[in-house]
């Protein structure tokens, strides 16, 4: 088992810089998913941890040691890719066998960890196939297995699950968090899929064009988004936003004058607030509630009843899209007009930098 | 009251064009022309070949005596016929592998992006534009006695001048030497696409698999192009079987007919002697031969598949 710690590290493809400075520490048996848009760079920085792409400047160290200069086979990582990257021509167990024979081990040991791995991944009846004969999903889990036997200090996921069906995926998500919990091994994830992130992840890093944007528990990203970046791409639906002045309402929150109709108050200290700094309200779906006594009305455009809770989309007096949550039992139906509760709780500020701002807790 | 509806008829779906998805007997016209040509230039050719080799032709009376095996009888105790054999087997043993090797080193060597990769492609792949009278010319220069290229290396090193062509041993492999020269372009171009299809990130996992180069060449590469490798060696040996020009041209099959192979015996049988008969059944049985190469590679190359 190995921490890994990205020391500055920058990675320019020619003129184009992909990762300017970045720097990260990743505890020892930590799962660390890395989350962000395509092209944000996650893969990449994955790929220099392994040592498949080479490093423009800085240092990456694992298990303490610096790496940067050593080949892929000598870092102690092991990698599963997103197409699975099998040897087609080997069978289920040469494929998880040829990396520990290249090091030179015992047969009797290879033998060991392939039928403890097998076993840990259901493999068994499947060790003498080809990757040819096998589904989407016994590949991925023979790329998993040829990565378990390695025991590496630390394992590297590049959007493992993102050629599986949807039900498949959901099921290799929990055999990885179980794998996780059974191995207890750093783990490095990267996806675009925040589902996976906040189910898998011990911390999520959050990136966006080549940066981290923040690093943090899933419930720390959600809660409380670092930026309006983080706000707007954790989650689902998007979070609500609502630009608008700060008006002066006699007390210590800030409260914002928004969609040219009404007062947003929020429990956000004007102390905290940059002088002068033109806001953005912003507030989730759940934090806006579709209540008939509620002052702010809205027309209610599109009801999504999805079961556990309703989605209202809506719009409000000035045009802007609102998407409520309502109660499960809510009889809104499109066009008719709704009240909407603001959770003053739950209201976050960004300033014209994407910087957030929290109620104080 | 009760009456069942009267059944309808439905009524038939109506398409743009009618006929589509019908069969009909003019739509084989459209291979006519194909099939014709087919007919024509092989079908006919083989059938007739296989025919004239049981006679025995005289192309002045244009009279033919039906003789059954009799040209094949005597094939098989013609020393020059026989040498022939020996001489294109002796071929394809120095060709077919040299053209599998070389052809597949030049492919790894440049199967990388770049000018200068795709330069030396457009080099190496050059030559094989070049007609054999070219390509024998130059290289009759170069194993010119005295004066060509390779006497003045073998005088400016201080060693015996030898003349390849004029050798009994040496003029076969020259010809060998020339021919790879002459097309190894195409089996590179073969293995370069070959490998361009190797997913990339199999190369990787190896490399997280600490496994060296010779081993991930061994062990990745060569299995993963297994099919090309007999795909070229399959077309090489079909190739190098109908040796003709560059023996024609260098060496008219000397010296002591060591460099001359079967279609050289089956044209001089044929357009020199007039024994069109005799001709034929040399060219059955180079057909034949050609025939069981191509059947023992195949299925050496399915019974590895399978392994």
């Amino acid at each position: 088992m190995a921490g890994i710690e990205l020391l500055g590290v920058k990675k320019n493809f020619g003129i184009v810089e992909v990762i300017p400075d970045l720097s990260l520490s990743i505890n020892d048996g930590e799962f660390v998913v890395f989350l962000g848009p395509s092209g944000c760079g996650k893969s990449t920085l994955l790929r220099m941890i392994a040592g498949l792409e080479t490093v423009s400047g800085g240092d990456i160290h694992i298990g303490g040691r610096s790496i940067v200069a050593l080949p892929p086979g000598a870092r102690d990582v092991a990698m599963v890719f997103q197409h699975y990257a099998l040897y087609p021509h080997m069978s289920v167990h040469d494929n998880m066998a040829f990396g520990l024979r290249n090091i030179g081990m015992a047969e009797q040991e290879i033998e060991r960890r392939i039928s403890e791995a097998a076993r840990m991944l259901e493999l068994q009846d499947l060790l003498e196939r080809k990757p040819m004969q096998m589904s989407g999903g016994q590949r991925q889990r023979v790329a998993i297995s040829r990565a378990v036997v390695k025991e590496p200090g630390a394992f590297l996921f590049d959007e493992p699950l993102s050629n599986l069906d949807a039900a498949l995926r959901t099921r290799t998500r929990v055999e990885l968090a179980r794998l996780h919990q059974r191995l207890k091994t750093t783990m490095v994830f990267v996806t675009h899929d925040q589902i996976e992130a906040m189910t898998l992840a011990t911390r999520i890093v959050v990136m966006n064009k080549g940066r981290v944007e923040q690093v943090g528990t899933p419930m720390e990203v959600y809660h409380s988004p670092a930026t309006r970046f983080v706000a707007g791409f954790i989650g689902s639906p998007v979070m609500n936003f609502l630009p608008g002045p700060l008006v002066d309402s006699g007390n210590a929150c800030a409260t914002l004058f928004v969609a040219n109709g009404f007062e947003l108050a929020t429990q956000i200290p004007l102390s905290a607030l940059p002088p002068g700094a033109s806001l953005t309200a912003g507030v989730r779906a759940e934090y806006l509630i579709v209540d008939a006594d509620a002052p702010v009305k809205a027309k209610a455009d599109v009801v999504e009843r999805l079961g556990e809770r309703t989605l209202v989309y809506a719009t409000l007096a000035d045009g802007s899209f609102v998407v409520a949550e309502a109660p499960r039992d809510c009889t809104v139906n499109a066009g008719e007009t709704v009240g909407l509760r603001f959770d003053a709780a739950h209201v976050h500020l960004f300033d014209e930098s994407g910087k957030a701002y929290h109620a104080a807790s | 009251m009760n009456q069942p509806p009267a059944k309808q008829k439905a009524p038939r779906p109506q398409t743009s064009a009618p006929g589509v998805g019908l069969s009909h007997w003019g739509n084989a016209l459209f291979i006519l022309p194909f099939l014709i040509c087919y007919v024509l230039l092989l079908v006919y050719p083989v059938f007739n070949g296989f025919w004239l080799s049981l006679n025995e032709i005289d192309q002045l009376s244009d009279s033919s005596d039906f003789v059954g095996l009799a040209n094949f009888v005597q094939l098989f105790s013609d020393d020059i016929f026989r040498g022939a054999i020996r001489n294109t087997f002796y071929f394809i043993f120095l060709t077919t592998p040299a053209f599998v090797a070389l052809g597949l080193v030049l492919a790894l060597a440049l199967n990388r992006p770049g000018k200068t990769g795709a330069t030396l492609r457009a080099i190496f792949f050059g030559s094989s534009v070049l007609s054999v009278t070219i390509v024998t010319l130059v290289w009759r220069l170069v194993f010119m006695p005295d004066r060509g290229l390779l006497a003045n290396i073998m005088s400016g090193l201080g060693l015996t001048q030898i003349a390849p062509l004029a050798s009994e041993t040496l003029a076969l492999p020259a010809i060998a030497l020339v021919t790879v020269w002459w097309i190894v372009g195409l089996p590179m171009m073969l293995f370069l696409s070959a490998l361009q299809q190797v997913p990339q990130d199999i190369y990787e996992a190896a490399a997280l698999d600490n496994a060296s180069r010779w081993r991930t060449f061994v062990s990745i590469t060569l299995p993963s192009i297994k099919r090309t490798v007999a795909l070229v060696a399959v077309i090489e040996v079909i190739l190098q079987f109908q040796l003709f020009g560059q023996s024609q041209l260098m060496t008219l099959g000397g010296p002591n007919n060591t460099s001359r192979s079967i279609v050289m015996f089956i044209y001089d049988a044929g357009f020199k002697q007039w024994a069109l008969g005799y001709s034929a059944a040399a060219a059955q049985v180079l057909f034949a031969l050609m025939l069981v190469g191509v059947a023992v590679q195949m299925w050496i190359a399915r019974k590895r598949d399978a392994e």
